[in-house]
């Protein structure tokens, strides 16, 4: 039944496997939804896969959105066929280039999977917030409902652009299309050059810039002829829709898809009509299909083009007994009339003199907002008032415009026919990537449609997946979550009591469990909410224990093989034999490549399942007594108990409009609430052979293991099993000393173990601190961590600047949700201790951004006096320059402060007043100082009534010095925002910049920075970067006035925290460059430290720090702080799966750039060397 | 002056091959060792390990697939490429198309298990034989000596089902009766034994508290205990025996030879001195055997061995009587 004319697969991938085809040059930068299309198009070019032309089409990457438009820009001038993919922000930044694209008549399409913009805050998911904003561009638009669209109007944009000259963004719904998976027909290479018209590609060749026929374009004009020649272009636009449509009836005609600018779906009498764009268009023809059939007189308008927008076609596309219309949108535009949707269609209609029908306008889905045939109805029961709400919301609780509809949410429209099955899974368990093959096996090897979808929470460690899977024997349109599955399987027990799996269930659904429980005793281990719905809806229940499975099987933890043939067993979608087979299919063609021992151990895996799959009896009653823990302790705020834990809950969608802060304000300090408990193992500190050196806080990256110093006495009221001994050093002496871990926080990523360096002398196996299981210790552990959280703090102002001090100080940066083991966030914890209570922090959109700012919870935390760090990502691009304003806000205010302050000397007094002015700030006992100084101003102007008091009291603080961190990741630092962070380290100000280099981009899914390292292999570098690193510290010390550091936490602890202390004191602009070891490098983390070991003494990543205040006629001012390199490169770089995989490909070229890299570094650490030995006395 | 051996069947122009060892991994190298003389290459060992390690790390490149939002992946995957076993297999083909001379491969292991199909893709690879290497130490209290001796022997036995090519054994030399040993696994089938390899004994850091390896490099002392063992052996079994760890100079060759082995194995010498000592060694037995009035390696071989040995005690207890007396004296 195999099909090749079939494809299951993505609007991404279907998307970029057209435009590469017809396309010359392809100009990218990654942008979530959209990198994927960006990613395909680079691994079949770096696969050779040919163009329509029988060559491979340029891919580059550039070093933002703005780069890759004026590259795409370029390349259309010069005569190539040219594409892009963006989203959101991306499309921002290419906007003045579009205008130039388009006012030049320059046939192009840009295909974008629509993504929200970032307003009170950054969201990855879909809207068309985006591609509203590039309305004005004169780019014509066209829209794509579903994969199949996607793959058709990529054709048809790029056939009509030739035909028009006028250039099309092609786009669909981030997420919801660009990654559902769906069985689609796959246009052949015929289809492609049937639709391109040869004459009009000749012409745009014939238009291209070249000194055999020059011309001249781009040229200044003025208020004399710049009016006149702008109106040229209207005939071309006045044609286009046209051809638009001429296009689509010759696909029509090609391939059997007929598509209109404006295809009506429903009633042919319809009174009700709702009209909109985008994947929920597919939903609205749904619910339109089922209400006609029961005779409600409804019908949807789906806009394909919308713009240029057709009015007359749209009036054409309209019943004649239209009464009312429903406009819907996916966006919001505060404060105009309408949205822009809404507008065009009353405009257009107007236009046409269709008057006379009632339209209003809504809007839903922002956000990727779930929108369901429940919401539709509403809309549709709505549009039947005399007098429907205008501006109206629908899928949210507005209560406090009301602009809301209700709907019935119990309602669901999903025929019997369509099967349905959603499983629960951890992120890193493999649950989505073995649910995408089961939609492949299905939608390739049967009859039936497939379709997928995919929603995963912000965590990076620990995260849900929830994977919603339909298959079916019509086209499936539903483009809205799964309320009621067939089959529900839960592939972690965890979740059991952390997540509602049960709200999936229906009368009757199969549940599978993966339970370390046999048939016989699962269910006593059943919380009393999960008994009573397999009781109640009648469930039939499965269990297997796939982690012994996969164990016997020589799998690890790796279930996904073992959960997809539990799947295939029990829910018969497939014959089971056939799905074996399949199964085993699958196997082979993933693992293939990777060596028949791996295949074999699957294929063993998936035999003995079968054997290990057992169905369970369920008992008549509800036996357990215990019922799901509530997601947040009873001590939590109100607001994170109402809504943060709604939200965690997965009840977000339920929350109305009034709990949410109107300007994207959210409290800090609520990881703390947020108890995942997602370690396996946790770290056991044994006392009695622990060397106090507190390493292993210093490098824990989720702040889950602590040291303090306390008064012994405390000790007293400790709980049993609270470890604790006499603190050894001086500067505590007599003080009892701990080490205690969050076991609740905890990831389980084991770098405190590995940096430990305290083994028993007996027995050396045993360090002072070991990984042992999470259950045998959790009870403990929790009532020793909250006695610990409980001693007091040390005294900031006692502390001493050493590595093993500071890690006494309160981290204010706690349980953010990066990767286990990740290598970035000791350091941002590191800084959080030093300054964390007068810290102001601009993050660079990225991990960072991620880790720090995803909602429902925030990493950062306040102190006993409620100070702590404040925290604002503006964008990718312009971090450094957000930052920069941060300072020069600070600066003026604190100027306003002292000048405020002298003025009012006579209340003050003189006294006072010098000693404010005069601070030393440049340790904590000086900031400690000032804060009881400002008290003092606060006190004594408390009663006073002037202006000038008033004001004063608004910025006294500012007369404490402030700590600006601008904090990005090496994409931000040495490609997007590489112009403004060259800008602020040229100034004079005191900011500083912490970059976190992971050489790539970690976010989006590792794609290749200028701070990739030559023979590192990423992504858009397939073959080994073949330049060097950009050497930023380099480029930073050139201006000699900036405040450069090289630092490795992982090699050289005590150097780390010299830079962190000498750039923030240094009243200039600092610069941090920190190595951090990341998942995009392809190793276990945890060997991280040691990799930053070997970075370092391989000279990979030489330590050291350039600081102007040093720099005299005898001494350069650059201090390095670790040696010349002591051993090969190789013996760092091939541990890595990014220098490896290329080894494993093409050997001659990774050996060659292995000797290319090994002789950069050389003749970098000489450059170093020659730089800071440059001003030594003769 | 005849050189010419025959050493698991093969016919080779000279009993000196390259042992298995770092040089086989460069082409030229080799070419240049087969240059200077050497009769046959051993390929570097294929550890049963290195297997089961490449494709741990291949698994590994997905553990973070599909878990995140904003990535499916986070690494570039190749279409094409090799891991540890196929890099391996690549090579030795390459190996074999590049020279002249046998080419052996070497596969590591200690257990029956999968690991012993890539016996038959090194025959698929080109191989004119396989060295397989048992490098086993039995620290498991629970796992007799005649376990440890029936491992040999499975082991030898799977990896001889899955090829038609001829099967070398190379072993430890701390058996408690290698000519036993040596017995039973000819028996089993075994075309070759080569007698030792070296054992990496570890050394312990005792600042770090942490076993750290130590890879020394044989020297002509090596040879002694080989000599005893390849001269116990010899003429109680059928198959070839090889020497391997202590073959420096010519005198080494020469002594090899007389105790019984069919070919001599050099590593440590070829890598301290390069094809040169390939090419010295082979001119200094000429001018040796010339000195000595020898016609062929044949006549040599076996002639110090424990069955045609003048004294044969001195290879046993009594050499050890008389090495203690003489120190004492």
């Amino acid at each position: 039944m195999s099909d090749t004319t079939h494809a299951t697969w993505d609007a991404n991938e279907a998307t970029s496997d057209v435009a590469y085809r017809i396309n010359e040059v392809i100009s990218i930068y990654p942008i979530t939804p959209a990198s994927p299309m960006g990613e395909w198009a680079d691994t079949w070019a770096a696969r050779k896969r040919p163009n329509l032309w029988g060559d491979v089409p340029q891919v580059v990457e550039m070093q933002s959105e703005a780069g890759a438009a004026g590259a795409v820009h370029g390349a259309l001038q010069a005569g190539a066929l040219t594409t892009t993919f963006t989203a959101s922000q991306g499309l921002l930044l290419m906007i003045p280039n579009m205008y130039k694209i388009a006012g030049e008549l320059t046939p192009s399409v840009i295909h974008i999977s629509a993504r929200t913009l970032a307003t009170h805050a950054l969201s990855i998911f879909g809207d068309h917030s985006d591609v509203y904003s590039a309305r004005s561009t004169g780019y014509a638009m066209l829209a794509s409902n579903s994969v199949q669209e996607a793959h058709d109007f990529s054709l048809i944009a790029q056939a009509a652009s030739l035909r028009s000259r006028i250039p099309f963004l092609h786009f669909f719904d981030g997420f919801r299309t660009s990654h559902e998976v769906a069985k689609t027909k796959r246009l052949s290479d015929d289809d492609l050059r049937a639709m391109l018209d040869t004459g009009a590609l000749a012409a745009h060749r014939a238009r291209r810039m070249t000194p055999d026929a020059p011309v001249l374009r781009g040229t200044a004009q003025n208020p004399d002829h710049f009016f006149q020649a702008r109106e040229t272009i209207t005939p071309f636009y006045a044609d286009c829709a046209a051809i638009v449509q001429e296009v689509m009836d010759e696909f029509a005609e090609l391939t059997g898809r007929r598509y209109n600018l404006f295809d009506y779906v429903g009633h042919p009498e319809a009174e009700r009509v709702v009209v909109l764009m985008g994947s929920g268009a597919e939903t609205v023809h749904e619910t339109v299909e089922w209400a006609a059939a029961r005779g409600e007189k409804v019908g949807a308008v789906k806009v394909r083009l919308f713009r240029p927008f057709d009015g007359a076609a749209l009036a054409a596309a309209l019943p004649s007994t239209v009464e009312t219309i429903g406009v819907l949108d996916r966006a919001k535009e505060p404060g105009a009339v309408g949205e822009p949707l809404y507008m065009d269609v009353i405009c257009g209609l107007a236009q046409q003199g269709r008057n006379g029908m009632n339209i209003v306008g809504g809007r839903y889905g922002l956000s990727s907002k779930e929108f369901n045939p429940a919401m539709i109805v509403g809309v549709f029961d709505e549009l039947k008032k005399e007098q429907p709400k205008n501006s109206f919301t629908v899928g949210i609780l507005d209560d406090v415009s009301h602009s809301s509809l209700d709907w019935d949410a119990e309602l669901d429209i999903e025929p019997d026919e369509v099967f349905r099955a959603v499983f629960v899974g951890l992120g890193a368990d493999g649950t989505v990537g073995a649910n995408k093959n089961s939609i492949k096996i299905i939608g390739e090897e049967t009859d039936n449609h497939a379709q997928g979808y995919f929603v995963y929470d912000s965590k990076k460690s620990g995260a849900i997946t929830v994977s919603h899977l339909r298959f079916g024997p019509r086209p499936i349109r539903s483009t809205y979550l799964i309320k009621e599955a067939n089959f529900l399987a839960c592939h972690q027990w965890v979740f059991v009591d952390k997540y509602p799996v049960e709200k999936f269930a229906s009368q009757g659904t199969t549940f599978l469990l993966n339970a370390p429980y046999g048939p016989d005793e699962v269910w006593d281990h059943l919380n009393v909410e999960l008994q009573t719905a397999i009781i109640d809806k009648g469930m039939r229940f499965f269990v297997i224990d796939a982690y012994d499975v996969a164990r016997e099987a020589n799998l690890g933890v790796r279930i996904n093989t073992i959960m997809q043939t539990c799947f295939f067993a029990i829910s018969g979608v497939l014959p089971r034999e056939e799905a074996i087979e399949q199964i085993k299919k699958a196997i082979r063609k993933t693992y293939g490549a990777k060596g028949e021992d791996i295949v074999q151990m699957n294929f063993e895996a998936v035999d003995t399942t079968l054997a290990n799959l057992h169905e369970v009896t369920v008992p008549a009653e509800v036996t357990a007594t215990r019922t799901r823990p509530s997601m947040v302790s009873d001590e939590a705020p109100d607001f994170v108990k109402n809504v943060t834990a709604e939200i965690m809950a997965g009840n977000g969608d339920l929350l109305p409009v009034s709990v949410f802060p109107p300007d994207g304000t959210w409290p800090t300090h609520t990881t703390r609430w947020e108890k995942r408990t997602i370690a396996q193992e946790i770290p056991i500190w044994d006392p009695s052979i622990c060397t106090q050196c507190n390493k292993c806080v210093a490098v824990c990256p989720h702040a889950a293991i602590r040291a303090k110093v306390a008064a012994p006495e405390a000790m007293d009221e400790a709980p049993i099993g609270f470890r604790h001994v006499p603190y050894k050093a001086r500067d505590y002496k007599g003080m009892a000393y701990m080490i205690q871990v969050a076991p609740e926080d905890c990831t389980g990523c084991s770098l405190c173990v590995k940096v430990c360096p305290a083994r028993d002398k007996s027995r050396p196996r045993h360090k002072a601190i070991d990984m042992e299981p999470l259950l045998d210790h959790l009870e403990t552990e929790k009532a020793a961590y909250d006695f610990f959280c409980d001693l007091p703090e040390v005294d900031r102002t006692e502390v001493k600047p050493r590595m093993k001090d500071s890690q006494f100080l309160l981290p204010m940066f706690e349980y953010n949700g990066a990767c286990a083991g990740c290598g970035e966030t000791p350091y941002v914890k590191l800084m959080s201790q030093l300054f964390g209570d007068r810290l102001m922090i601009a993050n660079a959109t990225g991990c960072s951004s991620i880790y720090g700012g995803n909602l429902p919870t925030a990493p950062w935390t306040k102190d006993d006096a409620g100070r702590g760090p404040t925290w604002s990502n503006s964008l990718f691009e312009d971090n450094a320059e957000f930052g920069f304003g941060f300072r020069l806000a600070v600066d003026q205010l604190q100027m306003q402060a002292k000048r405020l302050i002298q003025e009012m000397s006579g209340t003050l007094g003189d006294e006072l007043v010098t000693a404010l002015l005069e601070a030393d700030m440049d340790d904590e006992a000086g900031i400690a100082a000032q804060r009881k100084r400002v008290e003092m101003v606060r006190a004594k102007i408390a009663a006073l009534d002037s202006e000038d008091a008033k004001m004063l009291d608004q910025v006294a603080d500012y007369l404490v010095r402030k700590s600006v961190w601008i904090l990005g990741g090496d994409g931000w630092a040495y490609d997007i925002g590489y112009g403004g962070l060259d800008h602020v380290i040229a100034s004079d100000r005191d900011v500083n910049l912490l970059v976190m280099d992971t050489e790539v981009y970690s976010n989006t899914g590792g794609q290749a920075s200028k701070a990739t390292p030559l023979g590192a292999t990423a992504k858009f570098a397939a073959a080994g970067k073949p330049t060097p690193k950009k050497d930023l510290g380099m480029l930073a010390m050139s201006y000699g006035s900036c405040y450069v550091a090289q630092i490795a936490i992982g090699a050289k602890d005590t150097q780390v925290l010299k830079a962190f202390r000498e750039a923030e004191s240094y009243r200039g602009p600092s610069l941090i460059l920190a190595y951090s070891h990341c998942i995009a490098h392809g190793y276990n983390l945890e060997q991280g430290l040691d990799q930053q070991k070997k970075a370092v003494k391989t000279g990979y990543w030489p330590l050291y720090r350039f600081d102007p205040r040093l720099v005299s006629e005898t001494h350069s001012g650059l201090t390095l702080d670790s040696k010349p390199p002591q051993m090969d490169l190789a013996e760092f770089a091939w541990n890595e799966g990014r220098y490896g995989m290329l080894r494993k490909a093409d050997p001659e070229r990774a050996n060659m750039l292995m000797d290319l890299a090994q002789k950069d570094v050389i003749r970098r650490f000489r450059r170093l060397q020659a730089f800071a030995n440059s001003r030594k006395a003769e | 002056m005849k050189t010419a051996t025959k050493y698991l069947g093969l016919e080779l122009a000279n009993p000196l091959i390259l042992g298995a060892g770092p040089v086989s991994g460069h082409i030229d190298a080799c070419k240049a060792y087969e240059d200077a003389g050497a009769a046959a290459v051993t390929m570097h060992s294929l550890w049963m390990e290195q297997i089961a390690a490449a494709q741990r790390a291949a698994m590994a490149m997905d553990d973070f697939a599909h878990s995140h939002a904003e990535a499916t992946t986070y690494l570039n995957e190749p279409a094409n490429y090799r891991l540890g076993p196929d890099e391996y297999l690549e090579h030795l083909a390459k190996l074999k198309a590049a020279l002249g001379v046998p080419v052996i491969g070497s596969l590591n292991g200690i257990t029956k298990g999968r690991w012993t199909r890539y016996a038959r893709l090194i025959q698929e690879a080109g191989a004119d034989a396989l060295e397989l290497n048992v490098y086993h130490l039995p620290t498991d209290p629970t796992e007799s000596p005649t376990d440890v001796e029936q491992r040999y022997i499975d082991v030898l036995t799977s990896v001889k089902e899955q090829v038609s090519i001829p099967v070398a054994i190379k072993l430890p030399y701390f058996f408690t009766a290698p000519v036993h040993l040596a017995k039973r696994l000819d028996a089993a089938g075994a075309d070759g034994i080569v007698m030792f390899n070296r054992v990496y004994r570890p050394d312990i850091d005792v600042d770090d508290l942490e076993v750290k390896p130590v890879r020394p490099l044989s020297s002509s002392a090596s040879l002694r205990n080989r000599i005893l063992w390849i001269a116990a052996t010899w003429g109680h079994v059928k198959c070839s025996l090889a020497l391997s760890g202590g073959v420096h100079v010519a005198e080494d060759f020469v002594k090899a030879m007389m105790a019984g082995a069919d070919v001599a194995q050099v590593v440590s010498t070829v890598l301290l001195h390069g094809p040169q000592r390939v090419t010295q060694i082979l001119a200094d037995v000429r001018q040796w055997m010339i000195d000595h009035e020898y016609e062929s390696i044949a006549q040599m071989r076996g002639s110090m061995s424990l069955a045609n040995s003048p004294d044969p005690k001195e290879f046993e207890r009594a050499n050890y009587m008389a090495s203690l007396n003489t120190w004492a004296g």
